[in-house]
């Protein structure tokens, strides 16, 4: 998605390895996904369902 | 000691045959604090040794904050992955379905674009994938790491072209982190 628009960054975060960060967005499963600090992803979607929820986010 | 097997390193250097594009990896490390560090210059010399095209390059986030804020990166050990646009090709990816990239042909003003800080490490081609990766990239994260060079290589998106445009619509800055554990 990063790499499909010059407006999305992506970041895979190993989070046994920053625990802090881990712990400030309460991740306690698998893959998480956290877009623009307020949207959450739990788990694997299918590509459009992903997209559609990642770019959910109501705020600017 | 390598970390990969010789039939993986075979099978990995045929993708990155492949690439149409050099890919660099930036590589912010710190030289206290940082436990995989090592870990994350092994695996990245690893892969810097299948490909001519592949290059490493190591950013010390104490001594070149600058460079690392550039990336976004205060984090280590953390990896960007930038990509040198193509000069015999207008569009930068030249791959089919994907002419109409307007925002990365673009060479002027492009936010994404990663231009040199002066020391001349860094040619003024080479364009921001806006990848990122926090923490040794080992296990599952290895095979994200080697398809986002690979895309970053110029291979063709995964994504459906429904899904490209519906990305190219996008007009605010998203930041999106995915959280994995290593298996």
């Amino acid at each position: 998605m990063a790499f499909a628009s010059p407006h999305i960054t992506a970041t895979a975060v190993e989070a046994t390895e920053f625990p802090d960060l881990a712990r400030k967005y309460q991740v306690s499963g698998v893959p998480k996904t956290v877009v623009n600090e307020e949207v959450e992803i739990l788990g694997a979607l299918p590509e459009a369902a992903f997209i559609e929820q990642a770019l959910s986010s109501p705020r600017q | 000691m390598s970390l990969l097997s010789a039939a993986d390193q075979q099978k990995l250097r045929e993708a990155f045959d492949r690439m149409t594009r050099s890919v660099r990896l930036l590589f912010f490390s710190q030289a206290i604090g940082c436990e995989t560090c090592g870990e994350t210059r092994q695996i990245l010399d690893e892969l810097r040794g299948l490909s001519d095209r592949i290059s490493v390059e190591e950013i010390n986030l104490v001594l070149e904050g600058d460079k690392a804020k550039q990336y976004g990166v205060d984090r280590a050990p953390a990896i960007a992955i930038a990509y040198e646009s193509g000069s015999s090709e207008p569009g930068g990816s030249g791959e089919s379905g994907e002419s109409d990239r307007s925002g990365e042909s673009s060479g002027s003003g492009g936010s994404s674009e990663a231009s040199s800080t002066g020391d001349g490490r860094m040619s003024d081609t080479m364009k921001d994938s806006r990848i990122r990766f926090l923490g040794a990239p080992s296990g599952w994260e290895f095979v994200s790491l080697v398809q986002a060079v690979l895309l970053a290589g110029g291979r063709e998106s995964a994504l459906s072209a429904a899904s490209l445009d519906r990305l190219r619509a996008v007009d605010r800055p998203i930041t999106m982190q995915v959280f994995t554990t290593p298996t």
